[in-house]
């Protein structure tokens, strides 16, 4: 803050020096006391969303324990035959959901990588400076649009149009949700892969041209090996919002749990743990073993996201690091 | 100057938390004073949306009652009416008699109230050529042991399997009813709504799916099961295989011009069927 703000109503100095920049509490209460009491509000909001992420780790552990601990988590991670609901003989075998999320996150990412990292060099060298200050908003602007509105398209325009262009039976399928979950995955790909480009520098790029290299030499075997660290992390985040995704899937990959046969069929039709989550746990009866299973695959799914999330951190702070020792 | 905003907006701030617990306390004296009748209606997930439906009717006709609607299954309604917990129990079942001995033991005396029918078209998509099937060829299809229309006698064509997720009361209907509660194969797909339904097998042609006779329209194709075609007439007097009744249930008959009584009868009325209707039931009425 500016000196000149300190002025104790003595117009005649410009500057107030002798004032301590710290006033005691008798010297000025009011002011004191508002700004502990601002201090610990701001302070007690910080910790509530800290203590928001504990509190949903607890309470999910707490709701999946007595799964977790029924010895049917083989059971979970080994079979792929899901008849929770059913009366007298139910099945809690996941593999299938763990499969579908694979499937649909991989499918995303084999098309959602590319296009975003050729979209971010462009994005970063290629494009002249006026044109990508419109672009990029417009692609951020992607990530805005609601799930349910993506899923609408995947339904009733994607599927249809798969059914009669591509042969397909059931235009609801893994390659439909991976088509969407890449649009969707894209916009957080390109924004953060093309933050790491230009952070890179232009000392690196000048230093590349000097030497003699073309624009793709530089591109290729200097820009992007100095910003692997945020491209990775650009990939992980973005695998991250595919994975985590609920209402897209749900609408868009069809739901039937089975793990696809022969395994690369994408044309076939599978089933999310987000969206089994989503659909089912509605109606559960509360403290059930489906109510516990249903749990248990959100703990499944929290370890997943947790997991990469650390990662992604890890390599966005290397990439961090690496810009500041740039500097 | 701009530490004196700052103070401004911190003090703002301050105020504003106060202000808080407050503002929510004088808004809760006005409705605490004008006591409002309350009536619980708990039960069946098939009848939930009927009786939430016809809550919102009578909220807009009654503005002194307060409706509170939970839907979590129809034994939870039972139970909820045994323990004297409401006042209305909706059921997609008739009371067992084990619930009703034990409803007579506690000097509750159920009475059912059949208000609307529930009745689930099997549909195709309109250019399949198949006009009819029987429950055992619809079972057979789910189960995944016929994959293909030509078995039926209809185009080469795999067929797309339709069902509605687990927790919803059309699929409750459909897997007791016509798959007498046997596991459908793994290939099914499941969507979440009677509308998402109808727009998949109205886009799919080689799908088959099932809705509530209210979803049944001119882009979709009703099939005739076991040979009766659904219709109102066979829903409601019980010649269409898929067809039941759905229920309220109070303790004793409720006393004439009560609320109570108003809600369990107001499907005899002309609102309370359209609302029925609009819900994808099938009316109670003489056809």
């Amino acid at each position: 803050m500016p000196n000149t703000t300190r002025q104790t109503g003595n117009a005649s100095k410009a500057v107030d020096f002798d004032r301590p920049l710290l006033l005691t509490p008798g010297e000025d209460m009011t002011g004191y006391l508002t700004a502990a009491i601002g201090k610990t509000l701001l302070l007690a909001v910080t910790c509530a969303s800290v203590l928001a992420v504990i509190l949903i780790f607890v309470f999910i552990t707490r709701e999946a324990w007595p799964f977790l601990t029924s010895g049917s988590l083989g059971e979970l991670l080994s079979s792929s035959n899901w008849y929770p609901a059913h009366d007298s003989a139910a099945e809690f075998g996941a593999l299938a959901l763990l499969a579908g999320s694979l499937y649909v996150t991989a499918g995303a990412l084999i098309i959602a990588v590319p296009v975003g990292l050729l979209a971010a060099v462009f994005l970063s060298d290629i494009v002249p400076f006026r044109l990508r200050q419109i672009v990029k908003p417009i692609i951020e602007l992607l990530a805005a649009i609601p799930s349910v509105a993506y899923g609408f398209f995947a339904y009733l325009v994607l599927a249809p149009w798969m059914q009669e262009n591509l042969g397909l039976p059931s235009g609801t399928n893994a390659l439909n949700a991976s088509l969407i979950l890449a649009i969707m995955a894209v916009p957080t790909i390109i924004s953060i892969a093309e933050d790491a480009l230009t952070a890179a520098g232009r000392e690196l790029r000048e230093g590349s041209y000097a030497l003699g290299a073309t624009r793709a030499e530089t591109l290729i075997k200097v820009v992007i090996p100095a910003a692997h660290s945020g491209i990775i992390a650009a990939v992980i985040l973005g695998m991250m919002r595919a994975i985590g995704e609920t209402m897209v899937v749900w609408m868009a990959s069809g739901n039937a749990a089975q793990v696809p046969s022969p395994w690369w069929d994408l044309s076939q039709s599978v089933r999310t743990m987000t969206a089994t989550i989503a659909g089912e746990m509605g109606e559960t009866v509360r403290g059930s073993q489906h109510y516990h299973c249903l749990f248990a695959l959100g703990f499944v799914l929290l370890v997943i996201t947790f997991t990469l999330n650390l990662i992604g951190e890890y390599f966005l702070s290397r990439a961090r690091r690496a810009r500041g020792g740039a500097k | 100057m701009k530490k004196q905003w700052q103070k401004v907006v911190q003090l703002v701030m301050v105020a504003g938390l106060c202000m808080v617990p407050c503002g929510a306390g004088a808004g809760e004296k006005p409705a605490a004073k004008e006591k409002k009748a309350k009536l619980q209606i708990e039960g069946s997930t098939t009848v939930g949306p009927i009786a939430d439906a016809f809550a919102e009717v009578f909220g807009r006709k009654y503005k002194n009652v307060s409706i509170t609607v939970k839907k979590t299954g129809s034994g939870d309604g039972a139970a909820a009416l045994i323990d004297g917990r409401c006042d209305i129990a909706t059921m997609s079942r008739f009371m067992k008699a084990k619930e009703f001995k034990k409803a007579v033991e506690k000097g509750i005396m159920p009475v059912a109230h059949a208000v609307a029918m529930d009745g689930v078209c099997v549909i195709v998509h309109p250019s399949n050529p198949v006009k009819a099937l029987s429950s055992e060829q619809i079972r057979k299809i789910y189960k995944g042991e016929i994959e293909n229309w030509r078995q039926l006698g209809g185009a080469n064509k795999v067929i797309v399997v339709i069902s509605r997720d687990t927790s919803s009361g059309t699929y409750e209907t459909f897997h007791k009813l016509l798959m007498k509660k046997q596991k459908v194969a793994k290939g099914v797909e499941y969507v979440n709504s009677n509308p998402q339904a109808h727009a998949r097998v109205k886009t799919t042609t080689g799908a088959i799916g099932y809705v509530g006779l209210g979803f049944v329209d001119k882009s979709v194709k009703a099939l005739k099961l076991d040979g009766v075609m659904p219709t109102r007439k066979t829903i409601a007097t019980g010649k269409y295989p898929i067809s039941r009744p759905l229920f309220m249930f109070t303790n004793g008959y409720p006393k004439l011009g009560s609320t109570i009584h108003a809600f369990v009868t107001f499907h005899l009325t002309e609102k309370g069927q359209e609302v029925i209707e609009a819900k994808g039931f099938v009316p109670v009425t003489n056809y």
